[in-house]
């Protein structure tokens, strides 16, 4: 069971350290499907080890897996409008609206 | 149990080392590639833990419908052999000393914890059962959550539809007040 934690909190400071330290619109994406991906471990461990009489946890991770998809595909949207008006997807070139 | 233990091990260490490959890696389409590595993984996981359904769930929507769309959006917006100029050193150690005290932080807690588990015997899992909470309005019932997943799941879908496609007559505004 602490072997699952273990495992999801070590994935999730890789997400924070690569949302942290990327340029790229995509790896930051990418970094927030590994945060969420890790949280969803959490969930189901818990489920199996602490309740196993319920199914809160893995409900509760297919909405969690919903929600993750839909904002992929709003995200991906958004990145290829700017791709097409800036012709660039790093996140320090793209500034026109700071003030 | 043994054999448990030694599958909890494989996908561990996958999973660790391509999560953090997946972040430090240069190139952009790797990156992606050791993205799918650690879903698929975390899907292995589930299988281990008995829970069939979410490991398909989980094989189907992140590892073919999200790497898909972000290979996808790779290709169309950037070379494959790309390589990223490296963020200053100074940025780069900063968030790794931030994540590394995070998750040291955070494996001391788990670790000084002690989790006590119900002695209550283990529910099977099966489509019926899933099929059947997920649709129902009683105490165990996940209706309204359920509602409110799709129409988020319509919202996002037409959102995505809206922002991507062509915008026309911006584009026109902006070349016109380019050449004024």
């Amino acid at each position: 069971m602490q072997y699952f934690l273990i495992l999801a909190t070590v994935m999730f400071f890789a997400g924070v350290y690569g949302f942290l330290t990327r340029r790229n619109l995509i790896t930051i994406l990418m970094s927030v499907e590994l945060i969420l991906n890790s949280v969803n471990i959490n969930f189901m461990a818990f489920n199996r080890y602490l309740y196993p009489h319920k199914l809160e946890g893995m409900f509760f991770s297919i909405f969690v897996i919903a929600v993750a998809a839909s904002e992929a595909a709003v995200a991906i949207a958004i990145i290829i409008n700017i791709y097409r008006r800036f012709t660039t997807i790093n996140v320090e070139d793209v500034d026109e609206m700071k003030f | 149990m043994a054999s448990n233990q030694i599958m909890f091990i494989l996908f561990a260490a996958m999973i660790v080392v391509f999560s953090i490959l997946t972040v430090t890696s240069g190139k952009i389409l790797r990156a992606a590639v050791y993205l799918l590595f650690v879903l698929v993984s975390t899907s292995g996981l589930y299988f281990m833990l008995n829970y069939q359904f979410l490991a398909a769930v989980q094989l189907t929507l992140y590892a073919g419908g999200i790497v898909v769309l972000i290979i996808f959006s790779i290709l169309l917006t950037s070379h494959i052999s790309q390589n990223f100029e490296s963020s200053g050193w100074k940025k780069n150690i900063f968030s790794a000393l931030a994540a590394l005290i995070g998750a040291i932080l955070s494996i001391i807690t788990i670790l000084d914890y002690s989790f006590s588990a119900t002695t209550e015997a283990a529910q099977e899992v099966n489509m019926k059962l899933i099929g059947k909470s997920l649709l129902s309005v009683d105490h165990d019932g996940y209706v309204l959550p359920f509602e409110v997943i799709s129409v988020l799941l319509l919202a996002a879908m037409v959102a995505a539809i809206v922002v991507a496609k062509k915008g026309a007559p911006r584009k026109t505004e902006l070349s016109n007040l380019n050449q004024k």
